[in-house]
């Protein structure tokens, strides 16, 4: 394949750049370069008229299950379906077993990653195994490409080791991720608390016991002025308490994923196991309090949570079955039809899935300023589709949002210039 | 009396999972079928044919002596062909899961499965990969649709209606899935439902589910004509819930002294078995106001109707020619 590609009359929008015109974007040897700098005929040309053409979206939180759950995902299939929904880049999460605690494990995942569709950024535990007892090698794992630490999916509960664990990541320059979930308030719970979990007869999980965590992440980021990031943000006091922290300067960034703005609990009816998730599916109050919290700049990215999970964790009793959806393959549709519906700018939306992601994460990319490497999606807003979970390129099908009709979605990715996804 | 029923009236329900799926006709008509079968069971030779030839089986995956009872009774009465499943001695126990056990019980073409189970929604997902009807016998902290209608028979009997009446539910409401169908089932049919407890019990949403919730037991049981206590999970002192059982018996147990707020006539229901001195003094358990054993009784008519219904009522005997 030709290593000169020209991606012609796309509205390229590039907010680091202030950018947002209809031309055209010419990538060579992997690179974005000035349009007209080149002369050669072996180029390939593309028309992308009625398309955005955008810097590469990355989802910094999603799970890729190996090493050691092969049989829900691998990291070739997880990035296929990361491409495929328009991203060039994915950060994930440390509960593999083993967990990416330890070097080996990050540069396994590195080395399983380098023939992948999608650049792969590891995120490391904050303690070994996950335990909350003790803090991880967070200088090794860096050295073998890790870019954050969290024990997503396990919260921290000792507060001590919380800060110790900001304090020793920001001497190696790694991002502090918090799962923030009050372990004592939300045990056994399986959906949100309110009438429909009593309705339901299912143990609820109060907001509360997200925004008390929201709240100690937020004391501990400016004990130590060090920056954390919340992941998943699924409640409206959680959304407050983010304001008001930065509001007065603190070092706070936030993500929320596509169905804590596109669903509520009410999608748990008929004890639906492909809407269970933690943090649950939560009110319709909360629901707008995400959406106005991602306009207004209270947080900053959306990220899938990605979580693939087969039959065998989810056709059983809906307490037993297990948390997360699949969500690679449905954000950016789902986060399209907020851009329709005029809650958000089409610049706003390019910020949220890549700009403050690549930023937050410090892995460059996030605009497709001349002379950068070429990670590049061109969106069509418009196409319409039905999306069939059993279809997907994931291993798994366990989407709440099978067979729902989605509209405008990614048609081409490259990364680095070569191409990863073309439906044009 | 219990309201007449429009003359195209159909039940059509082949699963019952909850009595929130029950309109107020629907309610009506499983009420009325019991009154009509509750007779078979005072005649020298308590049998039906009604159900001859059909297979009914009791899953319970939770321990249970009167429900699995009652519902055994009831489908010999109507002379179905009953097999019981123990938690303790089904395959769950060898790591099989609920579908492959729904599966193996479906290839043996049972009609009807009960099932009890400890997860809320489990009867539902039994129902998605089988044939046969299910009738659900109480699942997790959901419902337990038999009682409620049963309780709803016995207020009937008692009280000539349910419309209109105060009924008081005192108790562990957020753990109790008797309360859940009671509370439905009850403001469904017109009646007035309070329920008291320490704020503990009380789950979120209890006012849209149509209970009033009352800060002291004696609101609650203010002029009812219907008082019933829950029964109180003896482990629920070790989940910081309540203190202790003393105390709770103090504050919230059914005596004497508290009866009299309820108007005079007022019935006294429990859904077994009790806990004789926390949630019911024997003084008020064993009084002229208890109608407990007549709720046994009506459990068993009620289940012969929910039986007999689920397969199609008057129909289930039409296509058995011989009879």
């Amino acid at each position: 394949m030709s290593n000169f590609t020209i991606l012609k009359n796309g509205r390229v929008i590039d907010p680091l750049q202030g950018r947002d015109q209809v031309e055209d974007v010419w990538i060579l040897n992997g690179n974005i370069v000035e349009p007209g700098s080149v002369e050669s005929a072996d180029c390939r040309v593309l028309d992308v008229d009625g398309c955005w053409v955008v810097p590469g979206l990355i989802d910094m939180h999603v799970h890729l299950r190996e090493p050691g759950e092969e049989y829900k995902e691998t990291i070739a299939s997880g990035t296929m379906a990361a491409a495929a929904g328009g991203f060039t880049g994915v950060a994930c999460m440390p509960n593999t077993n083993p967990v990416n605690d330890n070097a080996t494990v990050t540069a396994f995942i590195r080395e399983k990653a380098a023939q992948c569709n999608a650049r792969v950024y590891p995120v490391g535990a904050i303690s070994t195994g996950l335990k909350g007892e003790k803090l991880a090698e967070y200088g090794e794992m860096k050295k073998e490409g890790a870019v954050a630490v969290s024990d997503d999916g396990c919260p921290v509960v000792d507060s001590q080791l919380m800060r110790r664990a900001l304090e020793y990541a920001s001497s190696h320059g790694l991002l502090v991720i918090s799962h923030a979930e009050e372990l004592a308030l939300s045990r056994g719970g399986c959906m949100n608390e309110g009438e429909l979990s009593t309705r339901m007869g299912l143990r609820g999980i109060p907001a509360a016991a997200e925004s008390i965590m929201v709240q100690r992440e937020i004391e501990l980021a400016e004990l130590t002025g060090v920056h954390i990031h919340i992941a998943h943000v699924s409640t409206v006091a959680a959304v407050r308490l983010i304001r008001a922290a930065k509001e007065r300067g603190v070092r706070v960034t936030a993500e929320t994923a596509p169905h804590y703005f596109s669903l509520t609990e009410e999608a748990v009816t008929g004890y639906n196991t492909n809407a269970k998730m933690n943090p649950p599916l939560r009110s319709e109050a909360d629901r707008r309090a995400i959406v106005e919290a991602l306009a207004d700049g209270t947080i900053d990215v959306i990220a899938t949570d990605h979580a693939p999970h087969t039959v065998l964790e989810k056709e059983v009793e809906f307490n037993i079955a297990a948390n997360g959806i699949a969500g690679l393959e449905t954000s950016l549709s789902l986060s399209l039809a907020l851009v329709r519906e005029e809650l958000l700018s089409p610049q706003r939306l390019v910020e949220l899935m890549s700009c403050n992601p690549a930023a937050i994460l410090g892995v460059g990319g996030g605009t497709l300023i001349v002379g950068k490497t070429a990670d590049v999606t061109v969106i069509d807003p418009d196409r319409k589709y039905i999306f069939d979970a059993a279809k997907s390129f994931s291993k798994a099908a366990n989407s709440p949002f099978d067979g729902w009709e989605l509209q405008g979605l990614a048609v081409a990715t490259f990364m680095g210039g070569a191409e990863t996804y073309n439906v044009l | 009396m219990l309201k007449d029923l429009p003359s195209d009236y159909q039940f059509c329900h082949k699963h019952i999972f909850g009595i929130d799926q029950l309109s107020e006709q629907d309610i009506t008509y499983i009420l009325r079928t019991a009154q009509s079968f509750k007779e078979i069971s005072n005649r020298p030779i308590k049998k039906v044919p009604t159900l001859r030839g059909k297979t009914i089986i009791n899953l319970f995956f939770e321990p249970s002596t009167r429900t699995r009872m009652s519902f055994e009774i009831a489908a010999k009465r109507m002379s179905a062909d009953t097999f019981n499943i123990a938690a303790s001695t089904s395959s769950t126990t060898k790591g099989e899961t609920l579908i492959d056990t729904a599966a193996n019980l479906q290839a043996m073409k049972p009609d009807i499965i009960v099932v009890r189970h400890s997860s809320s929604g489990a009867p539902q997902l039994l129902a998605k990969h089988i044939d046969a009807s299910v009738v659900n016998a109480g699942d997790g902290t959901h419902q337990h649709p038999s009682q409620g209608l049963l309780d709803m028979l016995t207020v009937v009997e008692h009280k000539g209606r349910i419309e209109g009446l105060k009924i008081a539910i005192i108790g562990d409401i957020a753990h109790s899935r008797v309360a859940m169908s009671d509370i439905i089932g009850f403001s469904r049919m017109g009646a007035m439902v309070s329920v008291a407890g320490p704020g503990t019990f009380m789950p979120p949403g209890l006012a849209s589910l149509g209970a009033r919730v009352c800060s002291s037991v004696e609101e609650a049981l203010d002029g009812a004509d219907v008082v019933m206590a829950l029964r109180i999970q003896l482990e629920r002192q070790n989940d910081s819930l309540i203190p202790s059982l003393r105390e709770y018996a103090r504050c919230y147990g059914i005596n004497n002294e508290r009866i009299k707020n309820a108007a005079d006539d007022a019935i006294v229901m429990h859904p077994g078995p009790i806990n004789r001195g926390v949630e019911l003094n024997p003084e008020v358990a064993d009084g002229p106001r208890s109608v407990i054993l007549d709720q046994v009784t009506n459990g068993v008519a009620v289940r012969m109707a929910l039986l007999y219904l689920v397969l199609g009522g008057a129909k289930v005997i039409d296509g058995q020619g011989e009879n």
